[in-house]
């Protein structure tokens, strides 16, 4: 029963890793998983602003529910090209 | 064709491959590492994925190339890992009856590519590394 965080660029150096596995019972919506890494990791926060959200590979919004088995992404804006 | 590779890109394969006896036209965008930024001298870059997604996103911006235009195919290579300075990062060819919809489509393309497919770069300099944000 768990929900699988990933961290990219940026994000995964102040993280310290790409993929964290979370109780899924502990959330509601990306924004409180967001919110629960800000805490441990608070230069997080400065992205707050910033950052890009994904739910299994689709943008989505701070507001969108989670539930088990998600994939959940968080990222500064893309740069690729 | 969509594809994220850590080799060389050969565009003149992925034009060749999409080429057909219908097409008029056949445009390649490459885009090339730069050795400033910023007036920084930048030594070498390295691409990194969410690949799934990325993936997942060069398909998409191919579905709606061909919705929009009047081409007959495109394909989008995106190279990640280290690359050297005038190395190509990413290629780009549309093939299609007319020239005009196929310029059309690839400045579609390469514009779309940097605003959702999640790819980042981080530059490496002689004294330090950064990683870039796009514009949001």
């Amino acid at each position: 029963m768990s929900i699988r965080v990933l961290f990219f660029a940026s994000l995964a150096e102040i993280v310290g890793q790409r993929e964290i596995r979370v109780d899924a019972g502990d959330f509601t919506d990306i924004g409180s998983v967001f919110s629960r890494f800000a805490r441990n990791f608070p230069p997080l926060e400065n992205y707050r602003a910033s950052i890009l959200a994904a739910l299994n590979s689709e943008f989505c919004d701070f507001a969108s529910p989670v539930r088990d088995g998600d994939e959940v992404a968080f990222f500064p804006p893309v740069s690729g090209g | 064709m969509f594809r994220l590779t850590r080799e060389p890109i050969d565009i003149r394969k992925v034009a060749d491959s999409l080429q057909k006896p219908e097409d008029g036209a056949v445009i390649v965008f490459e885009g090339v590492v730069r050795n400033h930024s910023e007036n920084k001298a930048v030594r070498f870059l390295e691409y990194e994925a969410y690949e799934p997604m990325a993936l997942a996103k060069l398909e998409e911006i191919g579905a709606r190339a061909k919705g929009d235009y009047a081409i007959r195919d495109i394909s989008i290579i995106h190279r990640l890992g280290r690359m050297d300075i005038g190395e190509c990062s990413v290629a780009i060819a549309v093939a299609a009856a007319h020239r005009g919809p196929a310029f059309d489509a690839c400045r579609f393309a390469i514009d779309t590519i940097k605003q959702i497919v999640p790819i980042w770069k981080k530059e490496f300099y002689e004294d330090g590394e950064v990683w870039i944000e796009g514009a949001h």
